[in-house]
């Protein structure tokens, strides 16, 4: 865990510089984040993004990509175009939310 | 009288029954457990049987010898769980009332799930090696097979057993050079993770032991559809990888009526508490082993540790009583790594598999995250403590919760970091 700075603001971030702390996220961060890995944010990122947060927030949990799908309704290939490559990662680290843990 | 109805008799089902009949009076407890068939199979072995022969009576036994006197088998398939009801609903329109209800319905591979993979080539040049049949159909397949592009494929993650696919690689591997033909195999492991392994020092480790077997590695694949035709995958993002044959572990997914019921998550999984197991929306269901969606890998050693901790919680719960015991998501795992060699894993929510000795700290004799050939003939060995000690519920010399003694940490220091990008 160590501090990192994201658009003049501290907050958590682990090894991997996933922000930690559910809190310390807010809306003006994420273009910040988003350029960090070469995205530009659109009104289809946000739609992505925005469900991401409500998920963690009744889930406690980053939700997977199979779960942006299923119950956030947008298809798998369009996450693959907005984020390309690692899009759960790469949601999850624009919306402020821990690596997503799918993987055990 | 008051009444267990405990769903599915798998690994985790059947020690859940055979270790409470004993610790809950017959006078006051009936115990019932429903399962779709008579025939238990010890999913371990499946492993083995593409490469060569082995013994049915070993792998597949009647669930009801398994079970405990004072505990009944109900055959028949689950149509539905009305737990506001506290009922059970089966397809051949009886029903099952219940005070507590257990659901160890496990998960199964769901090749109908990605396109394309039940099609002409299913069980032709893709196969799986989850169930009997596939298992059986690919030992036939591979005792003639002249060579070529072999793909061994993980659909998306959890899956059950997570170290199988990499132990399939390790033993195919094995299997063609004693045949003499590895030279014209080329193996390639594809998988939706970012790396060999879930946990980053076994999965560096692995990933050595894959390149040692020239095998090469294409990580962060998410399968859009199989192209029977011409026969490749083809993932999300485009990517195209040929085979000749191919070995996929397919989608798993929990069991339908779950999802029909209303009780479980995208993959029907029941949602409970990480610790004890207790469903959050309803206070007298418990979901156990693969069927819950606790974040540790689906495998029968986590059933084994979490039925443990469940017991001794499950007495306090129906006495009334604050559930004291917490279930640490202990796994452990052989990992079969061919040549008649074995790695030993072992971790939980908390802790990622390390090196040392198991299960007696600096003594063994398993070795922890290394190849030895003790490692295997503990594997071999297993099947038997499967059937005589651990379903039966006898006290394994094991311990439940994961223990730091005996292992070595500095290691971890040497973790790499990774990039988002």
């Amino acid at each position: 865990m160590s501090l990192a700075t994201v658009a003049d603001r501290e907050v958590h971030v682990d090894a991997e510089g996933f922000m930690t702390e559910y809190e310390e996220w807010s809306e003006e961060l994420a273009p910040t984040l988003a350029a960090n890995i070469g995205i530009e944010l659109t009104d289809a990122h946000w739609r992505a993004i925005r469900f991401l947060r409500d998920d963690y927030r009744t889930q406690g949990e980053t939700p997977t990509l199979r779960r942006v799908t299923t119950v956030g309704g947008i298809p798998t290939k369009e996450l693959f175009d907005l984020f390309p490559k690692k899009p759960a990662k790469k949601m999850a680290y624009i919306a402020g939310l821990p690596k997503p843990a799918g993987c055990v | 009288m008051k009444r267990l109805l405990v769903l599915g008799a798998g690994t985790a089902g059947t020690m859940v029954v055979n270790k409470l009949r004993p610790l809950l009076s017959d006078d006051e407890w009936a115990i019932t457990v429903v399962d779709q068939d008579d025939a238990h199979q010890y999913q371990p072995g499946f492993l083995f049987i593409p490469f060569g022969p082995y013994k049915p009576g070993d792998i597949v036994k009647p669930r009801r010898d398994q079970l405990r006197a004072g505990v009944d088998l109900v055959l028949g398939e689950i149509d539905l769980v009305r737990p506001d009801q506290n009922t059970v609903d089966l397809a051949d329109g009886r029903s099952l009332d219940y005070d507590y209800l257990v659901i160890a319905t496990g998960t199964s591979p769901r090749p109908d799930q990605t396109p394309g993979m039940m099609g002409a080539e299913w069980r032709q040049s893709v196969f799986d090696f989850y169930t009997l049949d596939g298992a059986r159909a690919l030992a036939r397949k591979l005792a003639t097979w002249e060579g070529g592009r072999l793909v061994v494929h993980i659909t998306e993650m959890p899956i059950k057993c997570p170290p199988a696919p990499l132990e399939f690689s390790f033993l195919a591997d094995s299997f063609f050079e004693k045949r003499g033909i590895r030279d014209r195999v080329d193996i390639t492991y594809v998988t939706p993770l970012d790396g060999a392994f879930t946990k980053p020092v076994a999965s560096g480790l692995l990933a050595g032991m894959l390149e040692e077997r020239q095998i090469a590695i294409e990580p962060d694949f998410y399968i859009e559809r199989v192209d029977d035709e011409a026969k490749t995958i083809v993932s999300y993002d485009e990517r195209v990888i040929p085979f000749d044959l191919l070995v996929t572990v397919p989608l798993n997914m929990g069991a339908d009526f779950v999802a029909r019921s209303g009780m479980g998550d995208e993959l029907n999984y029941v949602p409970v508490d990480k610790h004890t197991f207790l469903s959050p929306k309803w206070d007298n269901v418990f979901a156990i082993g693969d069927a819950s969606d606790i974040p540790t890998s689906k495998a029968g050693s986590v059933a084994h540790f979490a039925v443990d901790v469940f017991t001794h919680n499950f007495l306090q719960h129906v006495s009334g009583e604050e559930m004291t015991h917490r279930f640490d998501g202990h796994a452990n795992c052989f990992v079969e790594s061919g040549a008649g060699k074995a790695m030993l894993i072992d971790f939980n929510y908390d802790v990622e598999p390390l090196p040392g000795k198991y299960p007696i700290p600096g003594l063994g004799p398993l070795t922890l995250l290394a190849e030895r050939r003790m490692n295997h003939w503990g594997k071999l060995m297993f099947k038997w403590i499967y059937w005589h000690g651990l379903l039966p519920g006898r006290r394994l010399p094991v311990p439940t919760s994961m223990s730091m003694t005996g292992k070595e940490v500095a290691t971890t220091t040497t973790r790499e970091m990774e990039k988002v990008q």
